[in-house]
């Protein structure tokens, strides 16, 4: 990271969303600074999976706001905010099933067609497995690269901010490695990045900074080292 | 919201109004001619009325989706037909049938009700019995596939009656049905008779229906019907519920076509056209209201209130262009009602007693694009 | 103990698998080499029949796709498309008890119906048909927009927008009553002389113009759905509805596109259905049971998959001709139905689970 004063890039501020009659989050705020990589833990149904969905749009925000670049964004639809440097990966069914590879890169890229070749370059010297299997279709990938795939995807607008659910869910200790080790690269190129993780001792190493999560609100925030060192933290999440 | 709640009676009340001065009107104030009309009436709305339920069962509380109600209605009729007719009798008249004779022995006159009795009993277990057969490769997966297979059924069914005229009679109706109890009535009586037949039966129906519905059974299917995944993890055998709900609905309408029949003394395929025997049965649940047994009554009492206003317009002295096209122009109606009863009032002119467990509310109230996709379950449901 | 029983059931399911994936393939070919051997005649037949089909299932695959339900008004859509072909030809409207005759049509331009080879109509026809497809492109989106969208942003379950269809089925029947009347309809009348092929099959030439249609209709899907980046999106959409959201694939657009194109087929399938067979509006509903058999076998959701399947719906029904009586024609689309249905749901190109 540099030294001068950092300059947030996404900033959600006392986030209230939920689904039918209930509020999952009771005002929660995050901020991503420009070129960080942010992570969100905290235990199952604090509300994680919720906040990404409500900054991406696809939930409606019942209170708070959302600014990307310092521009309001809340409750815009995920169609606008893909044009503003806004991506986002869920955690499952994240690809295209029966698409190509090739064509689940294109979709990524369907709100914008200048320098598509450069991209797509860019994404498969990234993900060198998937460039011999352009043409398959990418039900036919194993989780690992189904994983890579939907990184390229969200990828393919070259996105100022990269929303992540879970990318280690369900994945061997070794792709969970390689995956991690890429996103560290994709963010050493200037992407912010914002992904929620259950698997909390992977994610708060590999990120500048973090955000505890419990029942919907803020429970602790700070440099990613000193979370991991925390001993609530430790208690409660990393099993120490 | 008063004004709201002022639609049901208003509805009604035109309808009935319609109804009855119309063909009032149109006979020159004769009473004894509006009052048989108006029997006619009732007794076609209590028969239909015995479907909607059927349907409401069905549909409106096991969530089946019955496209094909024609199939069990020819089903049930033509069974009932068979068991209570009288052997076909010369050389122009050849059918399968004539139990009837052998149903009515010498005791308390056997023959004015045996025969009636056993021939609802047997139409309900044949139209049962192709739900049953109907449910094994359909009812475990998604709902339109059972849709259409009862419509392929339907159609199915009335061509073969068409090609069998030397077992059903084919084209030409299958005639002589007698009717339950018609051996004590003067012939032009025994209409207010059967009238009060089906209104007893549609009580008793209703009756069964609403303990069926109260019962343990009978909220299970609501369950089902409100969330089937919920209802399997809960330990619920879906399938087996959905079936019985499904061959419950089909049994009633079954004994609904039997009740036709003896009504009305023939059976001809005509009857059996999609239009007629299933799209009008829907319409009827959608008006009234599905997922609730009064609502199905008072839709059939409404939907085929429009269909009978329309029949006696045609009496007056319409403008050419008109006269041709009412029955056309009528069915027109009755497509489009249901298309906006879905959309500005899903609920029916009677709705469900339990709002809150309403489904078609539930679905209303859930935020536009907002499905809440299964990751969600996982980390933000509460 | 149980081994033999658990011998017994894993030799079960190795014969379904093969039943239901190759066994059923080599029943189509085995379905389709008797009938061009035996009946080659009603093979060939079929095929057209078929391949008339085959534009509905289509479309009705695709809606299916996107929209995720069953469109009930696709056969009665489709013979809208005929009627407007019929009246764009003719200018003919029921009137009073009569017809009546508006006075224009496109037959009356210059030479307009002056046949085409052997064919039994004129380049008025084939405009006729393309502005048919307009015209049904345009029904089906406002039909969107009126009906299915309200229901969309509502978040209807599947099966309202199924009884709409059905509503909507119905209302477009008694409409086509309304303005062209009961009685059936031709776009020509006259002779049509039939010629003679090899293998004594003979055929009318209009037949095998529908053939060619067809299969150019279909070829035309496919460069659309594989090789544009609209079809891409529309695949994409019917894939995964909420990732093409999430990668900023509007949802409107894909929805539009698929109605103009599940549109504009139904016109032309209903127009060259009314080529070879009359026209009536209760043909309308007859038609949905081979449509959906033909979508089912070929797998909902997959063009390709509906244009197999409904050739084999078509000729099937065709060929039991020689066999059966003919009124039992619907009754091989439901035989074929309830077959897919018990042996392989997710029909022949259909993904697993």
């Amino acid at each position: 990271m540099t030294d001068t004063k950092p300059v947030p890039v996404l900033e959600a501020k006392d986030i209230v969303a939920g689904y039918g009659e209930v509020d999952i989050l009771h005002g929660v705020s995050v901020t991503v600074h420009s070129g960080e990589m942010v992570a969100i833990i905290g235990p199952n149904g604090a509300g994680k999976s919720t906040l990404l969905r409500t900054i991406f749009g696809l939930l409606d925000a019942r209170g708070g706001q959302v600014r990307l670049k310092g521009e309001d964004i809340t409750n815009r639809a995920p169609d606008q905010l893909v044009l503003c440097g806004l991506s986002y990966v869920p955690q499952v069914d994240n690809v295209f099933p029966s698409l190509t590879i090739l064509e689940n890169l294109e979709m990524g890229a369907f709100v914008r067609q200048d320098g598509l070749a450069e991209r797509l370059d860019r994404v498969f010297s990234l993900f060198p497995d998937l460039t011999d299997r352009r043409g398959e279709k990418a039900g036919k990938l194993s989780g690992g690269q189904r994983q890579m795939l939907a990184l390229g995807r969200a990828l393919m607008l070259d996105p100022d901010v990269l929303l992540l659910d879970e990318p280690s869910a369900s994945l061997s200790p070794k792709m969970v490695e390689l995956i991690f080790d890429r996103i560290n690269l994709i963010n050493s190129e200037g992407t912010g990045i914002l992904l929620v993780e259950q698997n909390a001792n992977e994610a708060l190493s590999a990120c500048d900074r973090g955000y505890v999560l419990a029942m919907g609100e803020n429970r602790l925030e700070g440099e990613a080292k000193s979370l991991l060192d925390n001993e609530e933290v430790g208690k409660l999440y990393l099993g120490t | 919201m008063r004004a709201e709640r002022m639609i049901t009676p208003a509805v009604l009340f035109v309808v009935a109004f319609l109804v009855t001065a119309l063909p009032f009107e149109r006979s020159g104030g004769n009473f004894a001619g509006t009052a048989s009309f108006l029997t006619t009436f009732l007794t076609t709305v209590g028969i239909y009325a015995i479907f909607t339920l059927a349907l409401n069962i069905q549909w409106g509380y096991t969530g089946v989706f019955n496209f094909g109600v024609a199939a069990f209605f020819l089903v049930g009729a033509y069974t009932a037909a068979i068991v209570t007719k009288d052997p076909a009798s010369g050389e122009f008249v050849q059918y399968v049938g004539g139990f009837g004779e052998f149903l009515s022995p010498n005791f308390l006159d056997a023959g004015e009700w045996l025969p009636f009795i056993v021939g609802i009993g047997a139409a309900g277990l044949a139209s049962g019995l192709l739900a049953l057969l109907l449910s094994v490769p359909t009812l475990r997966l998604r709902e339109d596939y059972l849709a259409i297979s009862t419509i392929g059924i339907a159609e199915l069914l009335r061509r073969a009656v068409i090609e069998n005229p030397t077992v059903v009679g084919g084209t030409n109706a299958m005639v002589g049905i007698p009717g339950p109890l018609d051996g004590y009535f003067a012939p032009g009586d025994w209409k207010y008779a059967f009238l009060v037949m089906v209104f007893v039966f549609l009580g008793l129906l209703l009756f069964a229906v609403e303990r069926g519905i109260r019962s343990p059974w009978g909220r299970v299917l609501r369950a089902l019907r409100e969330d089937e995944t919920v209802t399997a993890a809960s330990g619920k055998n879906v399938f087996a519920f959905k079936m019985q709900g499904f061959v419950f609905g089909a049994v009633i309408m079954g004994m609904g076509g039997a009740v036709f029949g003896f009504g009305r003394g023939s059976v001809s395929p005509d009857t059996f056209d999609h239009f007629f025997a299933t799209f009008l049965f829907w319409a009827m649940l959608i008006v009234g209201g599905s997922g609730n047994n009064w609502g199905a009554i008072v839709g059939a009492f409404v939907v085929w209130g429009v269909w009978t206003i329309s029949l006696q317009l045609n009496g007056y002295d319409l403008p050419g262009i008109l006269q041709v096209r009412i029955f056309f122009i009528r069915d027109l109606l009755i497509g489009s009602t249901i298309v906006l009863f879905l959309l500005l009032r899903p609920q029916g002119l009677v709705p469900e007693q339990r709002r809150v467990s309403s489904w078609l509310d539930r679905r209303v109230r859930t935020p536009p694009d907002a499905r809440p996709p299964p990751e969600a379950d996982a980390t933000g449901g509460e | 103990m149980s081994t033999y029983a658990d011998r017994l059931r894993g030799n079960l399911r190795v014969f379904n698998e093969f039943v239901a994936g190759p066994g059923l393939w080599i029943l189509i070919t085995l379905l389709f080499t008797y009938a061009a051997l035996f009946e080659t005649q009603l093979f060939v037949i079929g095929l057209i029949v078929g391949s008339v089909l085959a534009l509905g299932s289509i479309g009705l695959t695709l809606i299916y796709g996107v929209l995720r339900f069953g469109n009930f008004a696709h056969g009665d859509l489709m013979m809208m498309g005929a009627y407007v072909t019929f009246f764009l030809l003719n200018g003919t409207l029921l009137g009073q008890r009569r017809d009546t005759n508006i006075g224009v049509g496109l037959n009356d331009l210059p030479a307009g119906t002056e046949r085409l080879g052997d064919l039994t109509f004129g380049y008025s026809f084939l405009i006729a048909v393309a502005l048919s497809a307009v015209v049904l492109a345009v029904v089906c989106i406002g039909l969107d927009r009126l009906v299915y969208r309200p229901l969309r942003r509502r978040g209807s379950a599947i099966v309202t927008f199924a009884i709409a269809s059905l509503g909507i089925a119905f209302s477009v029947r008694a409409l086509l009553l309304i303005i062209w009347g009961p009685d059936p309809r031709t776009y020509v009348s006259g002779i049509h002389k039939a010629q003679h092929y090899p293998f004594d099959v003979v055929l009318k030439t209009d037949q095998v113009f529908i053939m060619v249609v067809a299969i150019v209709m279909a070829g035309l899907v496919y460069l659309l759905l594989f090789r544009t980046k609209l079809g891409k999106a529309m695949r994409a959409y019917s894939d995964n509805p909420d990732l093409a959201l999430v990668s900023g694939i509007n949802t409107d657009r894909v929805i539009f596109w698929t109605w103009v194109i599940g549109g504009s087929l139904m016109a032309i399938a209903g127009s060259l259905l009314a080529l070879q067979a009359n026209l009536k509006p209760e043909l309308g509903f007859q038609l949905l049971l081979p449509l959906f058999a033909g979508a089912i076998l070929g797998g909902l959701g997959k063009p390709q998959g509906a244009l197999i399947g409904a050739l084999v719906v078509g000729v099937a029904q065709e060929v039991s001709v020689a066999y059966i009586s003919a009124g039992y024609k619907p009754a091989v689309a439901f035989l074929i139905l309830i077959l897919i249905l018990l042996i392989r749901p997710r029909g022949l190109f259909g993904d697993a689970n």
